[in-house]
């Protein structure tokens, strides 16, 4: 009898966690919908979208540029590691050119954008829920998706693809960095492999993905923070949610993307 | 004559928590109305329900001859459009200047100067001075958020205003101050105001009409002036802070 009310609560634990993870779902999914609306809908509120391009965008500039001036850098040294076991060093300039376009560059500067822009967005929009400014935006005949939730995304998907551009820029010359003054590489060779290998399709992808990365980031720093949870607690539970769920989905996203581009 | 705001039988739960379960309430137009009750009786919920922030789970609520349970899209803004309120904690919006809070309404109507300037006029209106307009909302003592939330309220000079605990967290100065801004700015624009509060002086002072809101129901309403004489126990209890009587106390 006790084993078969165990099993019966560990089945029934399955099934709860199921529903659950459903029953999320289903809520980021009308969000993200009722969102993309909103982005298309007016009125449009130009200043809010302008204020969160410069705080998504340009103030997460120098930690996507670190990140991608540092693996630039150990790209170059691992990749001549590697190709110097089959006499292969000549391919340092191309492969770190590729590798950082098409991959690290929009998921690591991804990553570094979700653990700093989700978070504060959804401790942002947490903190007003909980203080009833959204409440407030609405008695003040003002939609709350259309003043906070849509600038964001919007200034999201079109800041990200930027800030990647950038960050890829950096990441190359990191690895130029370490290639001619530690690899001793010359210089011109360098660039001209990086030019050469480099394709438009290597650019775009990678492009493409910064901006779907953007838009995650965004939904579920907003997701999270409108539908925080009362008090200190519930804006903290919100902003680890936040960053965990964005950082998984932009993992996820990446393989996705990645199928896609490789088939195409 | 048809009352400006009238709710019917509205219930609310929140699981198996049973907040509203009917609540009868009709104010008329130009009248202070106020609600008071305990913590947690469901006084909130009930002026959330009327502002479409919170959905019945049954019964009507209507505004004039809006069913405002059930507006949606431009209906709903004319609704909205209709109403200020006062909110607790303020619910000032932090990245916005003090004079863009209160104008914030007006800004999509009106050019940034035209707005900053009824903002000021707005300010001075609940005894702020112009040199406010530009400090940020965390620059402000309590009394002056308040203030400020009082002067967002009336700034388009909306035909119904709600106050939600209006005087809560200040001293009883400010109080003070505050509930005669309230009683003035309501009779000066001849709003209807809904008020919630458990500061019986604020009742006293804001009030026309009062509705003591316990277990989910209106137990009494009637005039501010028949508290005293009402003869009703919830009031009783209430009015005098006694813990003995037919509302339970935790303890």
């Amino acid at each position: 009898m006790a084993v078969l009310s165990a099993l019966h609560g560990f089945v029934a634990g399955i099934g709860a966690s199921v529903l659950s993870l459903f029953r999320a779902t289903g809520a980021l999914v009308l969000f993200a919908a009722q969102a993309i609306l909103h982005i298309f809908t007016p009125p449009y509120y130009g200043r809010e979208i302008l204020r969160q391009m410069l705080r998504i965008g340009y103030f997460s500039l120098p930690v996507v540029g670190l990140t991608a001036l540092f693996t630039g850098a150990v790209l170059a040294l691992q990749i001549y590691i590697g190709g110097s076991r089959f006499n292969a060093e000549g391919v340092v300039a191309s492969i770190v050119a590729i590798g950082i376009v098409r991959e690290l560059g929009p998921v690591l500067g991804g990553l570094m954008v979700a653990g700093r822009v989700s978070a504060s967005i959804a401790a942002e929009l947490g903190t007003m829920r909980v203080t009833e400014q959204i409440d407030a935006l609405t008695t003040l005949s003002t939609n709350p998706f259309k003043y906070l939730v849509a600038p964001r995304i919007l200034a999201g998907v079109l800041t990200m693809p930027i800030l990647v551009a950038v960050a890829d820029t950096i990441g190359i010359m990191g690895g130029f960095l370490v290639g001619v003054n530690r690899l001793n590489f010359n210089a011109s060779t360098y660039i001209a492999n990086t030019v050469d290998f480099l394709q438009a399709g290597d650019i775009i992808s990678g492009l493409i993905k910064a901006s779907v990365f953007g838009f995650i980031i965004t939904l579920l720093g907003c997701y999270h923070g409108y539908n925080s949870g009362r008090g200190a607690q519930g804006v903290g539970t919100a902003t680890t949610n936040a960053v965990v769920s964005a950082s998984v989905l932009i993992l996820a996203a990446n393989y996705i993307l990645t199928e896609v581009f490789f088939s195409t | 004559m048809k009352p400006k705001i009238e709710l019917r039988d509205v219930h609310k739960s929140f699981g198996p928590k049973h907040v509203l379960r009917g609540v009868d309430l009709s104010v008329q137009k130009s009248e202070s109305m106020v609600i008071i009750g305990g913590s947690g009786t469901g006084k909130s919920i009930t002026i959330k329900s009327v502002l479409g922030l919170i959905k019945p789970d049954k019964g009507e609520v209507w505004v004039d001859d809006i069913r405002a349970d059930k507006a949606r899209g431009k209906q709903r803004d004319i609704l909205l459009n209709k109403f200020g309120m006062l909110f607790q904690g303020g619910a000032l919006f932090d990245s916005l200047k003090v004079w863009e809070n209160v104008a914030f309404r007006m800004r999509r109507r009106m050019s940034a100067g035209d707005a900053r300037d009824v903002a000021i006029e707005k300010l001075r209106r609940v005894g702020l001075g112009p040199e406010n307009a530009d400090l940020f909302p965390a620059e402000l003592s309590g009394g002056m958020q308040k203030r400020v939330g009082l002067a967002r309220a009336i700034a388009d000079d909306p035909e119904i205003i709600f106050f939600d605990e209006p005087t809560t967290g200040l001293d009883p100065i400010m109080s003070d101050v505050i509930n005669d801004l309230i009683r003035e700015v309501v009779v000066e624009m001849g709003a209807t105001a809904l008020t919630i509060t458990h500061d019986m002086t604020s009742v006293r002072k804001i009030a026309d009409k009062v509705a003591m809101l316990h277990n989910g129901v209106i137990q009494w309403t009637g005039p501010v002036d028949d508290l005293d004489t009402c003869g009703d126990p919830y009031i009783d209890q209430f009015i005098h802070g006694r813990a003995e009587g037919p509302i339970e106390a935790l303890r």
